[in-house]
């Protein structure tokens, strides 16, 4: 059980949660993720640890209310337990001066982006971030994103925001303008895989992270499995992040799927 | 236990009367108890128990036929030596709470391992009767359980004599069998004990693995209740290696540290498709159904319900997820599996419970593909025939393929169910730990004490796969190891 000490709002479906877990504040790094349970009933889902507060004992929590485990999660209020949290969980991020950083989320990816583009930033990166969504109302975290980055492009399909266009086109027109050291990619697994195509076709290295289905994220279940270089892997202890070059993103696709019919 | 001491139990006055009363020839007349189960096709609609367990009436017969032997054979047949006869004399006289205490000496979970020890290649297979009547054995396990479910049922589980709090913290990593039989074990001894857990959940594959209709959740929780009461703490949502790490143990003041983090990780295949969607791990599979409840519609957790499904695979596990898709609805469910049906490692009683219940069993069938159509749902296997060929070096006739034999097929659902690996979380977070290139924990055969002084280690992470009384054997000569040594240690 663990207490919610703070929660604020950054749009209607992005929630902010400061959460009592002073093992797992002790012990996070950028990248890490827990596993959280809401209710006797609900579903294990995983979620990136935003940020902790080591003296405080919090973890910070950025949540996007996508369906039933998360919507449950973010109609919880200062006070409230949530049922379980457990981690850190996953390999932490590599950080380190690349130099120039181009990060680029969108949809649910844009919270587990954020504590990257931060560490990116305080490790002395240049960092571009690109976010990118359907529409105006759909971009979310520009604020927390314009601190931590040195740019901030947004992009949006109808153009009712920032630029119109794909996130790809954003990335590129960074790519032709700057020498772009790494790119770090997360969102919905189409738009990482053509990201990815992308980079390669520009010889950018590029991570991606990974939100495949998970269960346990102990590497018990199998549930995460993705094929990388031709080898199967879990997301859960051998990533989050990997290679995006590496990635068969046709397949997660599919996998992502899994449960769609039933939820 | 030493032979004297047996040789004195037996020689008690009322084992002695309890002989005397009935003639040889009376009790090897009775023939051997029949369990009572659930009609099949009435189980396979839910997830009660199958086996109901004996009445007294049927227990005290059962145990009116055991001969009290001189050399009780099948206690060389037990991995942890359970006194057999005395607690199955004390069954016939009608002492059943005694009888639960006899247990009690030696095994942390009777009622446990009385439902799923494999006894016909154990205890009962050494059985007198077996051996030299050819008759069948005295039906020890179910006996067991009837013991120690009596126990639960009359609400006077009692508690060991429990020594003086020592004030010495000893840690447990992994809530399974091993783990918390040491954490009885050390609890008894007046050590304060903490067992952390990964998972939300206390009990290892006794929850997450092995059904319900096999293993009903509240015949482990009286036990770790009673381990609450003796003191021990319980630390869910903490993985070692993780949450914690070696070093905050010891900030924390752990003198020793019992690992028994299992075999938790799932072995594929490598074969082409078995990444679609519909197929998994009997592990995936087993943990949204029993950990998850994901069968029940009001959990939040979802679990697809296969009308066609196969089950790769010939061990408990692989029955316990076969069984678990019929009672899912799978109007065809089918366990495919290379070798023949003899060197099948699942419990015998399993195997035909799953056949009562419908299940299909393509022996001598091995996967070689699966094919998805077009949304990525895997919707057919494609099997190679085998035939078993010349015995190999261990004297098993291993499978070979036909060339050319090959069948396809149609399944919704996949559950690959081919054995587990040792789980790497430990060893991975413990610099210096010694691990076999299997990815086992290395240890002393007698102390199970491992390369580092303070860590000990026991059960699936030790042994690989293995069985849930040689878990619990483990982790009890594991708390005795650990014990001896701390009690040299100067300063603790
Ligand atoms: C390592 C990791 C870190 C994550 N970190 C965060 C985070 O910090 N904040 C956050 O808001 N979310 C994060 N996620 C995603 C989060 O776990 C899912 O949004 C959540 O599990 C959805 O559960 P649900 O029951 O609410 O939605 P569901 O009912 O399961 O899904 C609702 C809809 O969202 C889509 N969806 C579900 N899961 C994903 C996913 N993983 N990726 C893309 N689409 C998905 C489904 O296809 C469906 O259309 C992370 C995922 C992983 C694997
Ligand atoms: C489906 C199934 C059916 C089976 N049927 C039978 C049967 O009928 N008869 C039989 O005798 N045996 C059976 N077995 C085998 C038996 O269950 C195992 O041999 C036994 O459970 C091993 O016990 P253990 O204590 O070593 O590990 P486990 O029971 O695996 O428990 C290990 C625990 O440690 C936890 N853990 C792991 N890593 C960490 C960490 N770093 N920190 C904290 N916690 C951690 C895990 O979450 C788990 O709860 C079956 C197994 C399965 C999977
Ligand atoms: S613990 Fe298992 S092997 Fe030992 S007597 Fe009981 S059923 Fe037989
Ligand atoms: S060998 Fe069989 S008959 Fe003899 S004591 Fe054991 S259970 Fe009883
Ligand atoms: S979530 Fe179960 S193995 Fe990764």
């Amino acid at each position: 059980m663990n207490k919610i000490v703070a929660k604020e709002h950054f749009s209607e479906k992005v929630v902010k949660f400061v959460v009592e877990a002073p093992l797992i504040a002790r012990a996070r790094k950028a990248g890490h993720f827990v596993i959280v349970r809401v209710g006797e009933k609900g579903e294990r889902i995983p979620l990136t640890i935003a940020s902790a507060d080591v003296e405080a004992g919090t973890i910070t929590l950025v949540v996007q209310a996508v369906g039933k485990s998360s919507a449950k999660l973010c109609a919880l209020n200062p006070g409230d337990y949530i049922t379980d949290v457990v981690g850190p969980l996953g390999k932490a991020t590599h950080i380190e001066h690349f130099g120039t950083v181009v990060c680029c989320g969108g949809g649910v990816g844009c919270a587990p982006l954020l504590p990257i583009v931060a560490a990116m930033k305080a490790a002395g990166n240049r960092v571009i971030t690109v976010l990118a969504a359907r529409t105006k109302e759909l971009i979310i975290l520009e604020e927390q994103m314009r601190e931590h980055s040195d740019e901030v492009i947004v992009m949006t399909d109808d153009g009712s925001y920032g630029q119109k266009g794909l996130v790809t086109q954003g990335v590129e027109a960074v790519i032709n303008r700057e020498k772009v050291d790494l790119c770090v990619t997360i969102g919905p697994a189409v738009m990482m895989k053509y990201v990815s195509l992308l980079t390669q076709k520009y010889n950018v290295p590029t991570v991606a992270s990974l939100n495949t289905i998970m269960v346990d994220g102990t590497g018990m279940c199998g549930a995460c499995r993705i094929t990388v270089g031709g080898k199967t892997r879990f997301v859960c202890i051998d990533g989050p992040e990997f290679d995006a070059h590496q990635v068969d993103f046709d397949e997660m696709l599919m996998r992502l799927s899994s449960y769609k019919e039933l939820e | 236990m030493n032979k004297e001491e047996l040789t004195a139990q037996r020689a008690e006055a009322w084992r002695e009367e309890l002989r005397k009363s009935k003639k040889a020839k009376e009790r090897t007349d009775i023939p051997r108890v029949k369990m009572t189960e659930l009609d099949p096709d009435y189980r396979v609609t839910n997830r009660e128990e199958v086996n109901r367990g004996l009445t007294a009436k049927q227990a005290v017969l059962e145990a009116t036929r055991c001969l009290d032997c001189v050399d009780p054979l099948c206690m060389t047949g037990c991995p942890v030596g359970i006194n057999i006869p005395k607690f199955i004399k004390n069954i016939e006289r009608g002492d059943f709470l005694s009888a639960a205490r006899t247990l009690k000496e030696t095994s942390a979970l009777p009622a446990v391992c009385g439902r799923v020890c494999p006894q016909e290649r154990q205890c009962e297979s050494k059985c007198f009767y077996l051996q030299k009547l050819k008759k069948e054995p005295i039906a020890i396990g179910y006996l067991e359980r009837f013991a120690a479910d009596y126990e639960q049922a009359s609400g006077e589980v009692a508690l060991p004599e429990m020594e003086p709090d020592n004030g010495i913290k000893v840690a447990v990593v992994g809530s399974g069998p091993c783990g918390l039989s040491f954490a009885g074990d050390m609890a008894k001894r007046g050590y304060r004990v903490t067992v952390f857990e990964a998972l939300h959940e206390i009990g290892g594959v006794l929850k997450y693995g092995i059904p319900e209709f096999r293993l009903p959740n509240r015949i482990v929780d009286v036990e770790i209740e009673s381990l609450r009461r003796m003191g021990v703490e319980f630390m869910t949502d903490c993985i070692v290696g993780k949450t914690l790490s070696y070093d905050d143990l010891h900030e924390m003041g752990f003198k020793g540290i019992m690992v028994a983090s299992g075999a938790g990780l799932p072995r594929f295949m490598n074969i082409p498709g078995e990444n679609l969607n519909g197929v998994m791990s009997s592990n995936e599979y087993l943990t949204r159904v029993n950990l998850m409840d994901a069968a029940n519609p009001e959990s939040d957790t979802p679990v697809y319900k296969g009308r066609r499904v196969a089950v790769v695979g010939g061990g408990n596990t692989a029955m316990d997820s076969v069984r678990t898709a019929r009672r899912l609805g799978a109007d065809r469910a089918m366990i495919v599996y290379r070798r023949s049906e003899e060197e099948m490692p699942a419990r015998k009683e399993e195997i035909h419970h799953a056949k009562q219940e419908g299940v299909e069993f393509l022996t001598l069938h091995n996967p070689i593909e699966y094919i998805g159509d077009e949304r990525g749902r895997v919707c057919q296997m494609k099997l190679q025939k085998m035939a078993l060929g010349e015995p190999d070096a261990s004297g098993r006739r291993s499978p070979v393929p036909i060339p050319g034999a090959i069948e396809t097929v149609d399944v919704d659902e996949v559950i690959v169910s081919v054995g587990v690996s040792p789980n790497p979380l430990v060893p991975n977070a413990i610099e210096g730990l010694e691990v076999t290139p299997k990815g086992t924990i290395v240890v002393n055969a007698d102390t199970l004490q491992s390369s580092i002084a303070d860590i000990y280690a026991g059960g699936d992470i030790v042994r690989g796969g293995a069985t849930v009384i040689l878990a619990m054997g483990d982790g009890r000569r594991a708390a005795a190891a650990m014990h001896e040594a701390l009690q040299q240690q100067p300063g603790v």
